[in-house]
């Protein structure tokens, strides 16, 4: 890797003719402004529509005229591109101006798309919700990713360990619950994250024992989950004879859910999503504000700088992937336990690498990679309720689809580095020995 | 005693003689570490049927018997397997290269809808076979060479990892490939007077000739493939470029000062090898299915993983591994009919063979492989790839 970016140096530095990252981003933001002030404003119905806040009946909400919004929005991008082009001294506004853009393409994509819908309102507190709980296991894996890969261990088997806990936790709860009390219920999501960290263990094991390649690991964690719960679920979940049954049940948070129109909506959820939060906010501490994880994290960064201080880099990073595959066992009980109470096979569907996605979206930080997650989700409960809204452009339905590949978009936009370049800790990845 | 001593080394000597001679005869000793792995897979895989209360040998004499119990089965098994030859081709071309295409499950899928859209045009059905079919196969490698030549392009360009982008793509093209066979409205490729999402027909004249009428179709899409492989194993050893592509696998820095164009080489070895797994996924639209459906390469590609390690990246040993990894999916309905053993065995057998293959230090201690000094898994460098 280091060579051919030694070798491109020389070719990216001519080809780029002088236009660095930030004039690239603004000639983007200009274009994208430009074309929303003369295109789309003009283009779109006059109509006045509503954004409510509560269901019906009789909602809460604010009503707003789709042009205005679009004009001002364009404004906003067309002031970071002058920005992005602005003489040195002004730059430092240049920063936060494209984060504002960056984050008001998510009120333009809502006013946009009731704007082109028949339904003069739709309630985004519950869009909202709806994101956060379908980034419930994104967020989990990402985090999952993020202790493997700050230690060092690249992990692509997140999708398998996720799998395993999903089938081996609901294989218990069918067997020994008859997926009916919720005593067996707590003992099985217990299961499953055990089940997880033993998976976990086992990626473990290969590339720390046996120095396998770690890619190679993450793709028998995957192919191994695969065959072995779909084993599970015919010898074993299927012969039970039980389909479905009862899963976690919703809980309001003390006070919080009191607060009038949006505390019901908000602060009422499941407990594994609940749990969801103190998984990060426990990794960002644990991470960022403990020793253990500046131990963690310079395993990743350089493993023999790191021994000779006298941190044992073998059992920290056993420590991080056992951990990491506790957290995915919790998001593969979301999957079977929570989400739907029972076990399909591939029931993840691709969420450990769509988790993966979004931990390098978020830059190999714990925020950032909740931010990707949220954003994968949204994106998900947006291009449901596009469908729902029945929007059309030029008399075609907008594919949900379409709004489900756009962050894979944006996150290889950011990991090729043409905006906020994404870099991975810098020994993750590679095998590690020993000193002699 | 001198003359003892002297006698004794002579018998050493010649018994490292004849052990040198008949491992070079023989050329088993890279082969040890995949056999015994399969092996040790069966074993894993005995216990676990074992456990839900079944006689592992009656299962696996089913499995066996689903294999290659007759004609019909062993065409079968050999129809099943010719796509995996691409898949794993795909893998260990770009081995070879020191990059990881993990890709090649979107590639298939690339170089499949691809295939399907130029199959299913309606002028393909005035021409003649001899044009149509070859016009459908080069379509389908060319939608994978470009699905595969992107991130080779993005790494060069950017120094984005080839593995996460390629993760990407993956998702990307899936995404992509189910709206076009699954939209209505407006409709893309889908086959509308079918019931499930899939694209129209081809034309007739693209299919590929059958040889015999199995369970799936055995087709010509067969020698392709092959062919395929001894067309690369003389690339890789016989041409520059394969030197090249060896080269930068090796060690890049040195290519690079050697005087190689390293960023050539990986963006070629990336188009080459997702070309080649849109030659797998071409044949099997044109010779198996005759339309597109997007599960018809699930794990396919991953799969390829497994055997292009399983073949140390060999690409005449890869037509073998495939061929053992296809008959074993082939002969695991049997297995389950006969025995009620759950075909997913076969994955998790299938699963073991690669961790006992990449772990191959597990296998040497168990049955005291000595590690070759040259071992042609080492030589990928696919460590120092990531």
């Amino acid at each position: 890797m280091t060579t051919v970016e030694h070798a491109v140096g020389a070719t990216g530095a001519s080809g780029r003719v002088g236009l660095n990252r930030q004039s690239i981003t603004g000639l983007v933001f200009g274009l994208l402004g430009i074309a929303l002030l003369a295109g789309v404003a003009p283009a779109i119905s006059g109509n006045s529509r509503r954004f409510n806040f509560e269901p019906p009946p009789d909602p809460a909400g604010i009503g707003f005229h789709p042009p205005t919004w679009v004009v001002a929005i364009g404004v906003l991008f067309l002031l970071t591109a002058v920005l992005g082009f602005a003489p040195p001294e002004a730059r430092r506004w240049a920063s936060p101006a494209r984060l504002l853009s960056a984050l008001a393409v998510i009120p333009l994509l809502l006013v946009l798309s009731l704007a082109l819908s028949d339904n003069p309102s739709t309630n985004i507190v519950n869009l909202f919700n709806e994101s956060l709980v379908l980034a419930t296991p994104l967020a989990l894996g990402a985090t999952t990713g993020l202790w493997c890969e700050r230690s060092g261990i690249i992990n692509i088997g997140i999708e398998g360990t996720m799998l395993a806990g999903a089938g081996i936790g609901y294989m218990t709860y069918a067997t020994i619950g008859d997926a009916q009390s919720t005593g067996w219920l707590w003992f099985s999501i217990l299961i499953s994250v055990l089940a997880g960290g033993l998976v976990a263990a086992l990626l473990a094991v290969l590339s720390i024992r046996f120095g396998v390649n770690q890619i190679v690991g993450g793709v028998v964690i995957n192919l191994f989950a695969l065959g072995l719960t779909g084993f599970l679920r015919s010898e074993v979940i299927v012969k039970t004879g039980i389909t479905t049954g009862v899963g976690t049940s919703e809980f309001g948070l003390p006070l919080l859910s009191e607060i009038p129109v949006i505390g019901d909506q908000l602060f009422r959820g499941k407990p594994i999503y609940w749990m969801m939060y103190l998984v990060v906010i426990g990794t960002w501490l644990v991470m960022f504000r403990t020793p253990w994880g500046l131990r963690v994290r310079s395993c990743g960064e350089n493993p023999h700088a790191a021994e000779t201080l006298g941190v044992n880099v073998v059992r920290i990073r056993y420590q991080s992937v056992i951990l990491g595959g506790l957290i995915a066992g919790l998001a593969g009980a979301w999957f079977s336990m929570e989400s739907q109470t029972r076990f399909e096979d591939n029931m993840t569907n691709a969420a450990g690498f769509i988790a993966l996605a979004a931990l390098i979206f978020g830059k190999w930080t714990p925020w950032g990679a909740f931010g990707g997650a949220l954003l994968f989700g949204f994106s998900r409960a947006l291009g449901t309720r596009l469908q729902f809204l029945g929007v059309e452009v030029s008399g075609f339905e907008i594919p949900s689809e379409f709004l489900q590949a756009l962050p894979f978009i944006v996150t290889l936009v950011v990991v090729a580095g043409a905006v906020g370049r994404s870099i991975p800790p810098a020994a993750a990845g590679q095998p590690f020995q020993r000193s002699k | 005693m001198n003359g003892a001593r002297n006698a004794n080394a002579g018998v050493g000597r010649a018994a490292s003689q004849i052990h040198r001679v008949l491992t070079e005869a023989w050329r088993l000793q890279p082969l040890y570490v995949s056999l015994y792995a399969i092996l040790l897979s069966f074993v894993v895989g005995g216990v676990l049927i074992s456990i839900i209360g079944v006689n592992p040998f009656t299962a696996y004499w089913a499995l066996l018997r689903g294999m290659v119990g007759g004609g019909d089965e062993i065409a079968g098994s050999v129809a099943r397997s010719v796509p995996f030859i691409g898949s794993a081709l795909a893998l260990a071309f770009a081995f070879r290269a020191g990059l990881f295409n993990i890709g090649a499950e979107g590639q298939l899928l690339a170089g499949g809808i691809t295939a399907a859209y130029v199959g299913a045009l309606s002028w393909m059905s005035d021409l003649p076979g001899f044009v149509a079919i070859p016009l459908i196969l080069i379509a389908g490698t060319m939608g994978g060479a470009i699905w595969g030549g992107i991130p080779g392009v993005l790494r060069t360009k950017t120094g984005a990892h080839e593995v996460i982008s390629t993760i990407m793509l993956n998702s990307l093209v899936l995404f992509g490939v189910r709206w076009m066979v699954n939209s209505r409205d407006p409709v893309v490729l889908r086959d509308t007077e079918s019931t499930v999402p899939r694209t129209d027909p081809i034309s007739d004249t693209a299919v590929l000739p059958e040889l015999v009428d199995s369970q799936p179709v055995l087709h010509v899409g067969l020698f392709a493939l092959v062919g395929i492989c001894f067309v690369v194993a003389f690339v890789l050893k016989r041409t520059t470029f394969g030197f090249e592509v060896g080269t930068v696998g090796l060690n890049p820095h040195a290519s690079h000062y050697a005087g190689i164009n390293v960023n050539r080489v990986i963006v070629a070895s990336m188009a080459a090898s997702g070309a080649f797994a849109g030659l797998a996924a071409a044949s099997e639209i044109s010779g198996t299915n005759g339309f597109f459906q997007p599960g018809t390469f699930f794990l396919m590609g991953f799969d390829g993983i497994a055997i292009a390690l399983l073949a140390r990246t060999n690409p005449v040993a890869i037509i073998a591994a495939a061929l053992l990894w296809g008959s074993m999916l082939s002969g695991a309905p049997l297995m389950q009919q006969e025995a009620d053993v759950s075909i997913d065995v076969v994955r998790i057998i299938q699963a073991m063979v690669l961790l006992f293959v990449a772990a191959d230090a597990i296998v040497r201690y168990l049955f005291r492989v000595r590690e070759l000094d040259q071992s042609p898994f080492k030589a990928t460098s696919i460590e120092g790839a990531v």
